[in-house]
């Protein structure tokens, strides 16, 4: 294979890592929208590079729908969520910034040591995109747990579901069907998702879901 | 014999450049705040001045404080002679290893938290506990920086990192975070904006001037060059680990010394420039969000060297 190739799909794919862990610190939500949606980009431009590499012209649809919408779509609706639901103030973490930023280098060494030693025998180029995929995944979980905030919850999800199109473009052969599915049941989670916010705001005047243990009775 | 000229010129360069860097950076700076700025000779003027004046020096002042700043400057123009700037072929390029480099400045930083609570002033003190609070993050992120590119390159020693990256430019990830790690850690060390600012003397946040805000006369000349030697080694620095096009092999004729020469003076004031367009565009921070901030550089550093398990070469 030829070696400028795999560096730029290597790039690419670093980059949605790095991302991911820029994700983690940001503590406005703006600015966690916009690198939700850069994050995005860089997705579908690593998807359509790898639609040009192994040749698989369905890929550059995958691409197109990535950019569309997760680029566009859903953090233009997030923003206006954020506008109307009046939460622009900055959001806390459960824990520290250091701490969650050791917690992720961890999770992104455990990922690379795990898909290292299971993927020896893979081609390499699906080897590091499968390493790197597994990482922004475990990188979306400790997102979705760190936050408390429900809409920055929500984009840590969506960031893990990024993670997950990267490692399906990684194996050759997923048929598009199965793509065009997944993007439009995210779609779908995000919208019933949209509609529990408003919910959870009427009932306990905040987006904080520290509010829904106090109301289980739980204490913290 | 050529080797040891282009040596000696090389240390002269660095210690005649130096103030030039610096007083382009407030020029520039000036003009983009639209100023007019002192003229760009200007450091060397004050250097003159600084050198004739008396030294006035507290009472309880020990032997340290009257020999730190000359300790302080000697170890960054050590620092200074190693770094290939124009020509890889130096008498010292087998001592022109990274982690030497890096541990001639952090002596260097030493010194200076030392001679800063010599006196035994408050602001000495802050100033000392800050730079030290921030050296314990810019100086591991430093290292992981070194191990990056010295896992890339296969070496530490930087003729030899200029060399492979000369011969095989490719875009590889991992440099790429090395080197917004290295600019990070960069402006860190030098005090630059959004850590310090170098242009005011704010009780609250400076860092670099409370240390040395008891000197005076030809001990402050010798920090005031240490501090433009120190900005011009790690430009120079991030020029001949990222960017050595120009650099004049061993024994080269003289045309290809010319080349390196001008090759760095335009690397230079490119450097300058940005640095400057940096700092204009940011705010500085409050000190307690600095460590946020050398963090990143610190997790970039470990993210590159964790990424390179991962690519072609391994």
């Amino acid at each position: 294979m030829n070696g400028a190739w795999f560096d730029i799909a290597h790039m690419l794919a670093g980059g949605l890592v790095l991302l991911s862990l820029m994700l983690l610190y940001q503590d406005r939500m703006f600015a966690l929208l916009n690198v939700f949606a850069l994050h995005a980009v860089l997705l579908s431009a690593s998807v359509a590079w790898q639609a040009q590499i192994q040749g698989a012209p369905h890929l550059y649809i995958t691409a197109l729908i990535a950019l569309a919408l997760k680029a566009v779509v859903i953090p233009v609706a997030l923003r206006r969520i954020v506008v109307r639901l009046g939460i622009h103030r900055t959001i806390e973490t459960v824990v520290g910034i250091g701490p969650t930023m050791l917690a992720g280098m961890g999770l992104v060494a455990l990922s690379m040591v795990v898909m290292l030693k299971a993927t020896a025998q893979a081609d390499p180029l699906a080897r590091e995109d499968l390493a790197f995929a597994l990482s922004v995944v475990l990188l979306g979980l400790l997102m979705m747990v760190t936050r408390r905030n429900a809409v920055s919850q929500v984009i840590g999800f969506m960031s893990l579901e990024n993670g997950l199109i990267l490692a399906a473009t990684g194996a050759k052969g997923m048929p598009l069907v199965v793509e065009i599915s997944i993007a439009f049941s995210v779609l779908i989670a995000f919208i019933v998702i949209g509609v529990f916010l408003f919910r959870i705001r009427e009932r306990f005047d905040s987006v904080d879901v520290s509010a829904l243990d106090a109301f289980r009775g739980e204490r913290r | 014999m050529r080797d040891l000229a282009v040596q000696g010129a090389q240390m002269l360069l660095v210690l005649v450049l130096a103030p030039l860097l610096l007083g382009f950076t407030r020029k520039v700076k000036a003009r983009m705040l639209r100023r007019r700025g002192p003229p760009v000779l200007q450091p060397y003027r004050d250097l003159l001045r600084l050198i004739r004046k008396e030294a006035v020096i507290a009472d309880n002042a020990s032997w340290l404080f009257r020999s730190g700043p000359y300790m302080i400057f000697a170890a960054t123009w050590v620092a200074a002679a190693l770094v290939p700037t124009f020509a890889t072929g130096l008498t010292f390029s087998w001592a022109a290893d990274l982690i030497a480099i890096t541990a001639l400045l952090g002596s260097a930083r030493f010194f200076l938290a030392l001679v800063g609570m010599d006196v035994g002033t408050s602001f000495g003190g802050i100033g000392s506990s800050r730079e030290m609070m921030f050296a314990s993050l810019a100086e591991p992120a430093m290292i992981m920086i070194v191990f990056t590119v010295a896992l890339v390159a296969g070496s530490t020693q930087l003729s030899s990192i200029a060399h492979y990256t000369l011969t095989n430019a490719s875009l590889r990830v991992s440099l790429g975070l090395a080197l917004v790690a290295l600019i990070i850690v960069a402006i860190a060390e030098n005090a630059r904006i959004p850590v310090d600012n170098p242009a005011t003397h704010l009780e609250l946040t400076m860092v670099h001037e409370a240390m040395v805000l008891e000197y005076s006369g030809r001990h402050l000349a010798m920090i005031e060059l240490a501090a433009a030697v120190k900005l011009l080694v790690y430009v120079s620095l991030i020029a001949c680990i990222f960017f050595p096009w120009g650099l004049a092999p061993p024994n080269g004729d003289l045309a290809a010394y010319a080349t390196g020469a001008a090759a760095y003076l335009v690397k230079l004031f490119v450097g300058g420039f940005l640095l400057v367009l940096f700092e204009t565009s940011i705010a500085k921070m409050r000190v307690f969000r600095v460590p946020d901030f050398l963090g990143i550089a610190l997790m970039l550093g470990l993210l590159g060297t964790l990424l390179l398990f991962v690519s072609r070469s391994f």
